[in-house]
């Protein structure tokens, strides 16, 4: 029955290709800024994600202010409020977290996870950071253009993306957002061909795909979907840039605007949604999939047991990932849209449920006959399950198409996506900085300050979503800068308006505790050793710590076994390393 | 033990908030209970599930947490017990999407006798249109509108002259009969959204989009726009008043059609879109954005505007 780990013992196939001679750096400039080094490009990566996702953070503290307590701010006007929560949502969703997931964490560990040098195309794996680096650029400087950034909302309806009854949109807001984005998805593409050539062709001897790490997995089949789903986010910015710039309309029907007609005549705005959401609805899972994957391996390794069926995990992965491509228009069931196809789907969606329930099982029952030690990574990946759960079930209202019509629109709907893929996916990265700050640095996090983050972030992120349904579930919009007198809701909501504001300040600081733990442990964290929570992965068994370039040394790895060999029976050891041959000998490298 | 403790008190603290908080649904006012009834089977399913794993979670967390001598079980796989989970999973599934898409099919299906409403939504307005006696709406362009033909009507189709036009006013409608709501845009992307209905669409410029539903109680309630349409978006309110028969025939006779409307705007100032000049040219002109035009939209409008854009201005 236990088949997954097969090859003991089997032949090795021999080596195809020579070890690659890489490109070495020459000075300070080649080592640490033009690097080449996958592992250097994902440290800028994540610097810069988290650098302008601080400027989101920012954006979420005043949006609550308004919310809270509105009408007391009066920085925070109509206009200003409505590009704050555009710039929130964009930065989140794919500056911050798609930035993060597959640059940050696909840089450092693929190449490290399938046991190669490095990525295969070092050359475009430096451009993809630095034109990544020119969108974020491009971004940020629209606060400082004329009109200031869009105010759009983050999906970026036309018409009145760039229409003058939005802030940006007739002035320079919607033209910046639109470069960045165009931008992006350059330098996404340089770095995504990377990821997905390095997991096919760059694996290690033994490393067969069925023994690659689920984070791999989950990274890999991320990367495919945003190749995928990226070009249609292209081809919808190009062409509305068109429609503010050259007066096409692609989006554009006849419009009558503040009483005057517009020259535009014939496009379709639910054209934009199609386009906008065949990439939108992949980009959810674009960025669930790298979490999915890593907090796989954080409960496996810190639970010390076998994650529970691999294979079926693996699956998932790959059905999750094929099914979001059927899925994008249940965000527009009440688009005006022909509406027989919410029929279709508001059932592939259903369907995604169960390979997505399949996943959870699979997580606890990890947990289940395991040896828990509660180290700050297993309380994050714990904490990933119950918001991850909890936002996956109130996707199950949303996704059935006649249960969305009420709640489409309301704050139902900004609970459940900051649950499902704010709150989770950022549990997630958590606990993966806790978990391989120590091989990036040498040096493990601080254990207090990381409590403290932890359970702030945790409880105040659920007291902040989770009543928050209840807001859209008695009827409050969306995107509203202020609800005013409202025949039918309670006065009582302001006080949970507040409360939530409060709650949102309190986990906002909790990161800057974060943060100065990143800054302080950098010097005085307890020293790790090479392979601090005795994992059984490739990434721990390198001869140093942190990996220089070129990660192994003399010798590539070579691989023997699947990457949940925890606590097996008769084995010495509760982990055997991938890249040990026999149970019972421990190689020298895995000795910390 | 904290975690354990506190993943319980999470699990029973989340349904304790849903059973006890003060925050529910308005009270329904339309025949789409059959909404609500699917959304109280979906709470339970899913309700279930969350206690169900974050309870498991507790379980777990307190039984096999390290302690000196645990040792971890070795079982990679399980197909039974995988199989299982699935196919239980399958039926909770089907279990919500089942009714969901039942009650989907009365929502796309508009009954035979169904009278039709006309929503026209604006940057921040709504204005509506009635079938006159003919019980007919006209066909209607976005091109021609005009200052004294704000909707658009079209002027050569004979079904729309006597069409009863309601320009940023109240919406009647007779309790206890079905009609569809017909949801026309002449700018940006709107909603037309009433709590109390439970349904909702979106307003799309360049076509029309529909939903219906049969009104089960008088009263008044308010329209909101629940899809973003610029900085005046949430001062974007109108009123739905739900009439008995006697009380909305009384209503119709005092509104007037658009061929009356169009008779007298020679003499009368119709509240259309333009007053002088161009306001978006101004707003553009000053660079001061978005907030300016909504200014002088308040200009244009006079008292009824000027309650919603100083409200908004606060």
């Amino acid at each position: 029955m236990v088949d997954v780990r097969s090859g003991i013992g089997e032949a090795l196939p021999p080596p195809e290709v020579e070890d690659v001679e890489l490109y070495h750096p020459h000075s300070w400039w080649t080592r640490y800024v033009f690097s080449q080094d996958a592992k250097i490009i994902a440290i800028q990566y994540g610097t810069t994600a988290i650098a302008i996702g601080m400027v989101a953070l920012v954006l979420s503290w005043l949006i609550r202010l308004q919310l809270g307590f509105p009408g007391t701010f009066e920085l925070i006007d109509a206009e200003r409020y409505y590009q704050f929560i555009t710039m929130h949502g964009m930065i989140m969703v794919i500056y911050l977290l798609t930035a993060l997931f597959l640059g940050g964490f696909g840089n450092y560990l693929i190449p490290l996870m399938v046991g190669a040098r490095d990525m295969v195309f070092p050359y475009a794996n430096m451009l993809s950071y630095w034109i990544y680096l020119l969108a974020v650029i491009v971004l940020a400087a629209s606060f400082f253009t004329p009109g200031g950034p869009t105010g759009a909302g983050w999906t970026l309806y036309p018409p009145q993306a760039v229409l003058s009854g939005t802030p940006g949109g007739r002035d320079w807001g919607i033209i910046m957002m639109l470069s960045s984005l165009i931008i992006f998805v350059i330098g996404f593409t340089m770095g995504g061909l990377n990821y997905v050539v390095t997991v096919l062709q760059g694996r290690a001897r033994g490393m067969t795909l069925m023994r690659l790490p689920l984070t791999v997995w989950g990274i890999f089949t991320a990367t495919v979907m945003a190749l995928l789903a990226f070009p249609a986010l292209f081809v919808a910015c190009v062409m509305m840039l068109f429609d503010r710039l050259l007066g096409t309309s692609f989006f554009m029907p006849a419009i009558v605007e503040m009483g005057e007609q517009l020259q535009y005549g014939g496009g379709s705005p639910i054209l934009f949604q199609h386009l906008f959401w065949f990439f939108g609805h992949p980009e959810v899972y674009i960025v669930a999939l790298p979490a999915f994957g890593i907090v796989s391996d954080l409960i496996s390794t810190h639970a010390r047991k076998n994650i529970f069926g691999y294979r079926m995990m693996v699956w998932a992965i790959v059905i999750i990932g094929g099914l979001s491509f059927i899925v994008w228009a249940h965000h527009m069931y009440v688009s005006g849209m022909n509406p027989y196809f919410g029929f279709f789907f508001a059932t592939t969606t259903l369907i995604i449920a169960v390979p997505t329930a399949i996943k959870v099982y699979n997580w606890v029952l990890t947990l289940w006959r395991g040896n828990i030690h509660l180290t700050l990574p297993m309380l994050f990946a714990l904490a990933f399950i119950v918001t991850f759960v909890n936002g996956g079930l109130t996707g199950l209202f949303l996704g059935n198409v006649v249960v969305d019509v009420p709640l489409s629109d309301t704050m139902f709907v900004v609970a459940h996506f900051h649950m499902v893929m704010g709150v989770a996916p950022i549990m997630v990265i958590f606990g993966a900085i806790y978990h391989w700050y120590p091989k990036i640095t040498g040096r493990m996090l601080n254990e207090a300050m990381g409590q403290i983050h932890f359970w702030v972030t945790f409880i105040g992120a659920y007291a902040i979503f989770f009543p928050m349904h209840y807001l859209g579930l008695i009827g409050v919009p969306r995107r509203y800068h202020e609800l005013g007198e409202a025949s039918f809701v309670t006065t009582s909501i302001a006080e949970l308006n507040a409360f939530i504001s409060v709650m949102a300040l309190l986990v906002g600081a909790a990161q800057i505790v974060f943060l100065f733990n990143l800054a302080w442990s950098l010097r005085h964290g307890r020293e790790a050793g090479g392979n601090p929570w005795r994992a059984t992965t490739l990434e721990w068994q390198t001869p140093e710590t942190p990996p220089p370039h070129g990660n192994w040394g003399n010798e590539l790895p070579v691989v023997y076994r699947w990457a949940y060999d925890y606590s097996v029976p008769g084995a010495p050891e509760d982990f055997i390393p991938q890249n040990q041959p026999t149970p019972g000998r421990l190689s020298h490298e895995t000795v910390s | 033990m904290a975690v354990v403790v506190i993943l319980v008190l999470l699990a029973v603290g989340s349904v304790l908030f849903h059973l006890l908080s003060p925050w529910w649904w308005t009270p329904i006012a339309s025949n789409w209970n059959y909404i609500d009834n699917t959304i109280t089977i979906t709470f339970w399913i899913t309700g279930i599930a969350f206690t169900a794993v974050v309870l498991f979670m507790a379980y777990c967390v307190l039984r096999f947490r390290h302690r000196p001598g645990n040792t971890a079980a070795y079982e990679p796989e399980n197909r039974r017990l995988e199989g299982w989970l699935a196919t239980g999973t399958t039926f909770g599934v089907a279990a919500m999407l089942a009714p969901g898409l039942f009650v989907w099919n009365q929502f796309v299906t508009v009954p035979q006798d169904a009278s039709e409403v006309e929503v026209i939504g604006q940057q921040w307005l709504w204005s509506f249109r009635l079938p006159g006696a003919d019980g007919k709406l006209g066909t209607t362009e976005t091109r021609d509108i005009a200052p004294e033909n704000s909707l658009g009507v079209n002027r050569d189709d004979a079904a729309g002259q006597d069409d009863i036009i309601i320009e940023g006013g109240e919406l009647h409608l007779p309790v206890g009969k079905p009609v569809k709501m017909l949801l026309r845009s002449v700018d940006v992307l709107h909603d037309f959204y009433v709590p109390e209905f439970r349904a909702k669409m979106d307003m799309v410029p360049g076509m029309i989009t529909y939903f219906w539903l049969t009104p089960t109680r008088t009263g008044t309630f308010e329209i909101l726009c629940a899809e973003l349409c610029g900085v005046g978006h949430p001062q974007m309110r109108g009123t739905v008043v739900v009439d008995t028969e006697e009380d909305y025939q009384a209503w119709l006779a005092e509104q007037q059609t658009f061929s009356q409307l169009s008779a007298s705007s020679e003499t009368r100032a119709i509240p259309g879109r333009v007053c002088s000049g161009s306001p978006s040219g101004i707003a553009t002109e000053q660079g001061t954005g978005a907030f300016a035009l909504f200014e002088e939209e308040r200009k244009c409008f006079g008292p009824a505007a000027t309650t919603v854009a100083a409200s908004a201005a606060q």
